[in-house]
């Protein structure tokens, strides 16, 4: 069973630890800015929303790319890019309509979540389980729907997904405190 | 069931892998026109600045990995002649081909303007990896070299030929550079930016000649206005032209490119098209026009072959979109970049930090947006355009900053955990 970041808002404290474990993680250096999973402030809601590539099976990134940079990892399903083959087109960059793969000036090449093959830090580093890695059906739109539903506050059920603001289901016993 | 597809760009390739996919059975032939493996025009520029060797710029790097997936390749294979009634081609050569499912890849090939001089040695185009090659070999550093041309391709041949340390002019005709994907503003802050880097930019300027030059330059181009140029190497990138010869007579309708309805089918019965030759559905506008992007070549293969394989898909058209690296300056445009009629828009303009962005709203939808200096998140402008996201009073948010577009997508997409279905 394929693994996936489970983002969960309404847990999110925008303490950005996440932001610190992954750029530690992948260049060695705490640096927010060059982190790969990114936390979106919404100060007069009072919510943090941290964001990543969630690997999506459509890999606009992947198809997008004129030279295979970037390739799926079969073990994680992450699309990954292989550096050495990236020529710093950023035409992925534009192609990703969720904005989750990013150009990096220093390097010449692009950046995106692998998922740290396998063992993200992000989640890791989350202290309040905002950001967990669970088997992959459980990040799905209709399962959270129907813990939606059952929770005693939810909103009654309906055809479309409400669009106001940014989810914020409560899913009890899902991990986290 | 036979597969042919005319063309080893990536609208061709894409095709061939997912009709593989979709057909497993089927045989499936592609024919490119040039002696190399399958390549990418794109990466062109990173081979002159010798950032990647040739095999950097192959569509797929293993070397068997067309034959490994069923795919047969053949190069220097030129399309003379097709003959829908007997579902057959004729290749340079004499050669005959009989097909079942049609896929035109052609693509386009640079235009040559109608100026005294475009033969003479030292005029180039950069477009094959065969130009490159030549290019590489008088663009030595120090060499006088003009540039005919500040659209797209212009502009990402500026920059290597910039960094290969060469004495660089750009000739632009129209007022601006990239005309046809920024505004003023943004094109006129590219050209400054391009001139603090070194490079002499004369837009709004004609190229009437190239002569030839005194001893020192082999070549003098001359202006309609101001001094002739010396040059030891000319380089002409004035626009392109659907390659569509080879269909005369057969009933394709033409128009800028092969004409093509919503399953990416050609107005000839198992003949479809792709990529940069086709004229497809346009996402923004709902008309039909060619957009040569990546992007779109990928859309355009992937759904080509999924209906050439009988399973139906319908095109949700492509947002027309691209993104450029003038000497570091980032620049990108979207959709309807220059905006619609009735609409509203919202600029932040930085001259001194060169950050430029503009959106462009319909109601509380955003149609287009054109960028410079912006990297971060950048895709997710798509992602708000081809959703067709409502932005309610998101917009007013947007209209302070519009930095916030990932803020703005995150908060009216509930994208989180499950933005994969955005677009579907």
């Amino acid at each position: 069973m394929l693994k996936a970041l489970k983002l969960e808002p309404e847990k999110c404290t925008g303490c950005l630890q996440c932001e610190m474990a992954c750029s530690y993680e992948n260049t060695g250096a705490f640096n927010p800015a060059k982190s790969r999973i990114k936390v979106f402030t919404f100060h007069e809601e009072g919510r943090f929303a941290p964001y990543t590539c969630t690997q999506c099976d459509e890999a606009w990134c992947m198809h997008a790319c004129p030279v295979e940079a970037i390739v799926v990892d079969m073990a994680t399903g992450a699309k990954n890019v292989l550096e050495d083959v990236c020529v710093g087109c950023k035409v992925c960059t534009i192609a990703c309509p969720f904005g989750t793969v990013n150009y990096e000036a220093d390097s010449g090449k692009v950046i995106k979540c692998d998922l740290c093959g396998g063992d993200p830090w992000c989640a890791k580093a989350c202290p309040t389980g905002a950001i967990t890695y669970v088997d992959a059906s459980e990040t799905g739109m209709e399962r959270m729907r129907s813990w939606a539903q059952q929770s005693p506050d939810a909103a009654p059920p309906r055809t479309n997904p409400p669009r106001e603001k940014p989810l914020n289901v409560y899913l009890s016993g899902q991990g986290g405190m | 069931m036979k597969h042919v597809i005319v063309g080893a760009g990536p609208a061709g390739v894409v095709a061939a892998e997912h009709l593989r996919k979709y057909d497993p059975q089927s045989d499936v032939v592609l024919l490119s026109g040039e002696p190399e493996p399958p390549y990418s025009r794109m990466a062109i520029p990173y081979l002159l600045i010798d950032q990647i060797g040739e095999e950097g710029t192959y569509l797929r790097k293993g070397q068997d990995h067309f034959q490994s997936n069923g795919i047969e390749v053949r190069t220097d294979a030129w399309v003379e002649k097709v003959d829908p009634g007997a579902r057959q081609l004729e290749l340079r050569g004499g050669e005959r081909m009989d097909y079942d499912r049609l896929l035109l890849a052609t693509g386009a090939r640079p235009l040559i303007p109608p100026i005294p001089g475009m033969d003479r040695d030292g005029v180039h185009t950069c477009w094959t990896l065969e130009d490159a090659r030549r290019i590489v070999s008088r663009a030595e550093p120090g060499a006088h070299v003009v540039l005919i041309g500040a659209g797209f391709i212009g502009c990402i041949i500026l920059e290597s030929l910039a960094l290969r340390k060469t004495r660089l002019t750009v000739v632009e005709q129209q007022n601006r550079m990239v005309p046809r994907m920024m505004d003023d503003t943004a094109g006129g802050l590219i050209k400054r930016w391009c001139e603090s880097k070194g490079v002499t930019v004369h837009t709004s300027t004609k190229v009437e000649a190239v002569d030839a030059g005194n001893g020192e330059h082999p070549l003098s181009v001359k202006l309609d206005h101001g001094d002739p140029v010396p040059a030891d190497l000319v380089i002409v990138a004035v626009g392109v032209q659907s390659n569509t010869e080879f269909l005369d007579g057969t009933g394709v309708k033409l128009d800028q490119g092969v004409l093509v309805d919503r399953h990416l089918r050609s107005s000839v019965d198992g003949i479809y098209a792709a990529g940069d030759v086709a004229q497809g559905l346009d996402f923004s506008t709902g008309e039909f026009s060619v957009h040569a992007v990546q992007p779109t070549a990928a859309d355009h293969g992937r759904i080509a072959a999924s209906n050439m394989a009988g399973r139906t898909q319908q095109f949700r058209g492509s947002v027309n979109m691209n993104v450029l690296d003038t000497l570091g300056l980032i620049s990108s445009s979207f959709g309807l970049w220059m905006g619609v009629d009735g609409g509203d828009s919202v600029e932040l303009h930085e001259p001194d930090r060169f950050r430029y962005l503009k959106l462009q709203f319909q109601d509380d939808v955003l149609v287009g947006a054109s960028a410079l200096g912006l990297t971060e998140h950048v895709g997710v402008i798509r992602g708000l355009i081809q959703s067709r996201v409502r932005l309610g009073g998101w917009k007013e948010k947007l209209k302070d900053d519009p930095t916030r577009i990932m803020e703005a997508y995150l908060a009216r997409t509930q994208a989180i955990g499950h933005n994969a279905s955005v677009l579907s």
